[in-house]
């Protein structure tokens, strides 16, 4: 690893100062995925600006809203009692992510900041947009059995490897950011970005901007119909091929709302508002599911190696609701 | 007949553990920059390191208090290795995919490859030779020689650490729990059932202290 100057700021304050002043600085938290990028040569910060000392760790409900500090561990929110019974579905995508060890390095704001494990991102002999703009995209001719199928562009098709994220997405929840300009949020949908022809560009933070943590609505009825179903290459410990947050608000057998979104098949988590749009209102039958599945997946393409997710997508969010509402 | 023991001729009666360390010092120092290389010539790899800014460590290490200086690049698991010569902590992909190097920081187990040392100021590791007392093996430790939850033994020290905690955090509830919270330790020699076994017994005799 090329080795790097190393600070600690105690407050939010200094720590975007300190970011701001200094382009080729980092933030380091839980280092789960920096310091495996930096040991490869994929990122070579001259700086890290250690977060982990800033009081951003609490996890609290104040109404109908669940705050998340950005610095809280991934399996401190997995176990958290107020996550548990009133974001299931957050809690259940956590444990479905990483292993036991990662869980407790790994934190809320790093693991939305977490690049792809497109190995051509990561292979620094290889060409990669993301990685060296303009060098071109190893996997759009390559093995890209891992990529995306859905709002990928010729400059780069690898997908985004959260499984929190995609929970939050389908949850509707809000990013709230501080820079040197003062606090913004914007909704978790806008916070990643597609490819187009800026990959290198993974979210919409600005310079010098810091995630202080997440707002996440509670709606009791959804919460009661959540399921997150993660398929991968082995049981556990491994990256999603396709995953699908689900929440479903239930009156007997009619879907009164759906709030659904997929992983494993974008440059971000897919919110599948066009099947929420369908099975809004409608009995939950095989045959709506199905049709809403097809709906959700009109628009995507595979790549070769992944066309497998084309049917795979589709078969995992009718499986997903069947099991949600025992159809 | 032991072709290879630690008096091997070939190695002028060192070690093959410090004459790796050597050769590997050596090698360091014909791929760094001149200005490193006169000062490595001086005092071999101290002076070199110099070079670089260091960060002040202090951490306790299996209930020893250590007062260190570490380049910030320097991982815990190398920390341990090879400024604090705890070998029982192993390099295995280093980099997050196979829980070999898996410690406890604060009594939580996490991933000393991917664990910078200088941010561990002020906390408390415990590594697989903090776990017996004196020659009393701690009962994961017995339950894997007793179930045999091992080949090679590579990956062993991390599935015992990674083990404790799980048990610890009430994750070793059923075969299926302590298989879901075992994951992210590989053991390429296939002992999964045998280290479930012992896994298993040990929790249910009243788990660990």
């Amino acid at each position: 690893m090329i080795n790097f100057d190393y600070s600690k700021p105690a407050t939010v304050g200094a720590a975007i100062t300190a970011l701001s002043k200094d382009t080729k600085a980092k933030f380091i938290a839980g280092g789960t995925n920096l310091v495996d990028l930096m040991k490869r040569g994929v990122t070579t910060p001259e700086k890290l600006i250690d977060i982990t000392g800033l009081p951003l760790k609490g996890i609290e409900q104040s109404g109908t809203v669940v705050r998340i500090g950005a610095l809280a561990l991934n399996s401190e929110v997995a176990e958290n009692d107020i996550v548990k019974k009133q974001l299931p579905l957050l809690s259940q995508a956590l444990k479905a992510g990483a292993s036991a060890q990662i869980r407790n390095m790994a934190t809320v704001g790093g693991n939305m900041l977490q690049r792809t494990r497109c190995g051509y991102f990561y292979d620094t002999a290889m060409p990669c947009n993301k990685r060296e703009p303009g060098t071109g995209c190893g996997a759009l001719q390559g093995y890209n059995r891992m990529h995306a199928i859905l709002g990928a562009s010729d400059s780069c098709i690898a997908v985004h490897p959260s499984d929190m994220c995609v929970a939050l997405a389908a949850l509707d929840a809000t990013v709230v950011v501080q820079g040197p300009g003062g606090t913004r949020k914007l909704p978790f949908l806008d916070f990643h970005r597609l490819p187009g022809n800026t990959p290198e560009k993974d979210n919409n933070l600005q310079r010098g901007e810091l995630i202080t943590g997440v707002e996440v609505p509670v709606n009791p009825s959804l919460a009661q119909h959540s399921l997150y179903t993660k398929i991968r290459d082995r049981a556990s410990y491994a990256f999603a091929l396709v995953s699908v947050a689900a929440a479903l608000d239930m009156k007997g057998k009619t879907i009164r709302q759906a709030r659904l979104a997929m992983g494993g098949v974008a440059h971000k988590p897919w919110r599948l508002t066009i099947a929420e749009n369908f099975l809004q209102g409608k009995e939950a039958t095989v045959a709506n599911f199905q049709q809403a599945a097809s709906l959700a997946l009109k628009e995507a393409k595979g790549y070769g190696y992944n066309n497998f997710k084309l049917t795979l997508g589709p078969n995992t969010l009718v499986q997903t609701l069947k099991t949600l509402t025992g159809v | 007949m032991n072709s290879h023991t630690e008096n091997d001729p070939c190695c002028g009666g060192q070690s093959r553990r410090s004459f790796l360390k050597r050769s590997t010092a050596t090698a360091a120092i014909l791929a760094a920059p001149p200005v490193l290389v006169r000062a490595a010539e001086k005092k071999l790899d101290e002076q070199g390191a110099e070079y670089f800014e260091k960060l002040p460590l202090k951490i306790e290490v299996n209930g020893k208090p250590f007062s260190l200086s570490v380049e910030p690049r320097v991982t815990l698991l190398d920390l341990l290795r090879e400024q604090l010569h705890l070998t029982g902590t192993k390099k295995g992909c280093d980099y997050g995919q196979c829980g070999a190097c898996t410690v406890h920081v604060d009594g939580q187990r996490v991933l000393s490859c991917l664990s910078l040392a200088g941010m561990q100021d002020g906390k408390k590791i415990t590594t697989i030779e903090g776990l017996a007392s004196g020659d009393d093996l701690h009962p994961l430790q017995e339950a894997f020689i007793r179930h045999d939850g091992f080949q090679c033994g590579y990956c062993t020290p991390g599935q015992i650490m990674s083990a404790v905690a799980c048990i610890k955090e009430g994750h070793a509830g059923s075969d299926a729990e302590i298989r879901e919270y075992m994951s992210g330790n590989i053991c390429r020699c296939g002992a999964y059932p045998n280290i479930v076994d012992a896994i298993r017994e040990v929790a249910q005799k009243g788990g660990v202290k």
